[in-house]
């Protein structure tokens, strides 16, 4: 339970801290740079959002019997 | 009081995910997908002990497993269908959503064929020749 809140806070302020990075690198004219940003940001968030998801599948095939 | 635990992280993600959506939707809506999930897994671990009670009576009882078996599927497949189809609605995506939940139905059939072939037995019997 605890591991999991603290990820989920971890996700809002990674959304957070891209945007304000996304904003910053905008500004200073590197558009590319930018959105290369905010990939690797949507990478890393996926991660653990898949990491997370494959427990829960591997949880309900446990319990509901799938072979 | 587990129940004010998993409402009060529904709550907080609510909480952050507006404020996410403002600067990146993206990002907001893997928040999304992630306290869903993070709530299920939560809830999974009590489902467990009803799954291995309904097992004792079948045992008990002396009904087939095969049927107990069917059961505990197509609870698992609907559970996942409307999981996905929740997730994906969020997104917006209405038809694929619906597209899910209907994969989920016909599976759910596929896997009750067997059954209802049994109960049609059952009745063909009862009825006189």
């Amino acid at each position: 339970m605890n591991i999991e809140v603290s990820t989920i806070f971890q996700i809002a302020g990674i959304g957070i801290i891209v945007a304000m990075i996304h904003t910053v690198l905008k500004q200073m004219g590197k558009e590319d740079m930018a959105h290369w940003v905010t990939v690797i940001g949507f990478v890393v968030v996926l991660f653990m959002v898949v990491r997370l998801l494959n427990e829960l599948f591997q949880e309900i095939k446990a319990i509901f019997l799938f072979q | 009081m587990e129940i004010l635990q998993l409402a009060g992280i529904g709550l907080l993600a609510t909480v952050l995910i507006l404020i996410v959506r403002e600067q990146k939707p993206v990002f907001a809506y893997m928040l999304a997908v992630f306290v869903g999930a993070a709530i299920f897994l939560e809830l999974i671990g009590n489902i467990d002990s009803v799954v291995s009670m309904l097992e004792d009576l079948a045992d008990r009882s002396g009904v087939p497993s095969v049927y107990l078996k069917t059961m505990l599927k197509v609870i698992g497949v609907a559970y996942i269908a409307e999981f996905a189809a929740q997730i994906v609605r969020d997104a917006g995506l209405e038809s694929v959503a619906g597209k899910i939940e209907f994969a989920g139905k016909m599976l759910i059939l596929v896997m009750a064929v067997p059954i209802i072939g049994v109960m049609i037995e059952t009745v063909l019997n009862l009825l006189p020749a």
